[in-house]
């Protein structure tokens, strides 16, 4: 004879992810290196503004690298390595979202202690990466103006999990009549305060202050 | 909730193709392990407490439950959601308050905007209902 018992588990359902994330958390900032995780849809604009990103760091001495999570190929991986910088692509083969050992994984042979900024570019997607800690510093939620002004109010999570958002694409923001106020109206509605910059990866507009922002990131992860 | 779930392509080193298929997978790995620390050969509910502010949508995560239990101790587990709405700290009223949505993160009652979220971001396993063999006296 068996008989029912009740276990009270109360646990995170992501436990072992958070666990992973949290070591590699406390690895980068040993290293001193900010971790930035960029999310977005897929086409907004997330591997045209971090190879930008990448290059005009590399022109200023800084060191940097970038791991890119696609389902298939290693497109942005090669877009990326054009910056010059190190870049390794994860591929997965399906899955929606990078997990935290996917990362670590692919950061094998790496020194980290050698670089001042890494930059995880997620698989395109406004969902699935919301619940996965990658271990970064900074997430940062990305809304092309080719994409609807609301979309943060349909894609609620993905933008308050994030510490940043950037507008992208903005060099396009007259041909698509794009209504800046109801966009920024619509991250405010989803994250109160939360710092907004706007970019164009193509004229450079914004990138300057985006470069600040690491900037500022950084030093406060370094306490330098 | 995400696309690309061809079933032929479900499998990166034990992943998997939607993001409730993954939370899924973790509750079965979770379940079994603290049912069998528990001695119980079989778990025959499950209790999940998801806010709405964490991105799962139940109906999903139920489907891939259901799938990805088969052949593990939760095959015949009855799964139960309890949904946790957001709730934020007003300081305009100085107290917790629950939201009726998602958006706007404003108090219903006086408008004010408060990104100080104290509820709704919860992936937690509960609780289990295990069999446990019954120890003759």
């Amino acid at each position: 004879m068996s008989m029912p018992r009740i276990l009270e588990v109360r646990t995170r359902i992501l436990k072992a992810n958070d666990e992973t994330a949290r070591s590699m958390r406390r690895e980068f900032e040993r290293a001193g290196v900010l971790v930035v995780n960029v999310v977005s849809s897929p086409g907004s604009g997330k591997t045209s503004l971090l190879k930008e990103t990448l290059t005009r760091l590399a022109a200023r001495g800084e060191a940097v690298a970038a791991v890119v999570g696609d389902l298939e190929t290693d497109n942005d991986a090669r877009r990326l390595a054009e910056s010059g910088v190190p870049v390794r692509q994860i591929n997965t083969h399906g899955l929606c979202h990078l997990e935290a050992d996917m990362v670590a994984k692919h950061l094998t042979g790496w020194d980290l202690t050698g670089f001042e900024y890494l930059f995880i570019e997620n698989v395109g997607n406004l969902v699935c990466p919301t619940s996965w800690d990658l271990g970064e510093s900074l997430r940062v939620a990305l809304l092309a103006v080719t994409e609807g002004e609301d979309k943060p109010l349909k894609y609620p999570g993905l933008f308050n999990t994030a510490d940043v958002a950037v507008i992208t694409k903005t060099d396009l923001a007259c041909a698509c009549e794009f209504d800046r106020d109801a966009a920024l109206a619509a991250i405010e509605a989803v994250r109160p305060g939360m710092p907004v910059l706007e970019t164009s990866a193509k004229t450079g507009a914004g990138l300057d202050a985006w470069l600040e922002l690491l900037g500022q990131r950084r030093q406060s992860l370094t306490g330098g | 909730m995400c696309g690309d779930g061809h079933l032929s392509r479900l499998y990166y080193t034990g992943g998997d193709a939607m993001h409730e298929l993954s939370i899924a997978m973790r509750v079965i790995d979770l379940a079994e392990v603290h049912c069998r620390a528990e001695g119980g050969g079989q778990v025959v509910a499950v209790t999940l407490r998801i806010g709405r502010l964490a991105a799962v949508e139940p109906h999903a995560l139920r489907t891939a439950l259901a799938m990805a239990a088969v052949g593990t101790l939760l095959e015949e587990a009855t799964l139960r959601i309890v949904e946790v709405p957001v709730a934020i700290w007003c300081p305009g009223c100085e107290r917790e308050v629950d939201l009726p949505g998602l958006v706007p993160l404003a108090c219903p009652a006086c408008g004010t905007r408060s990104g100080d979220i104290r509820r709704g971001d919860e992936l937690d396993l509960e609780s289990l209902e295990i069999m446990v063999a019954e120890v003759p006296a």
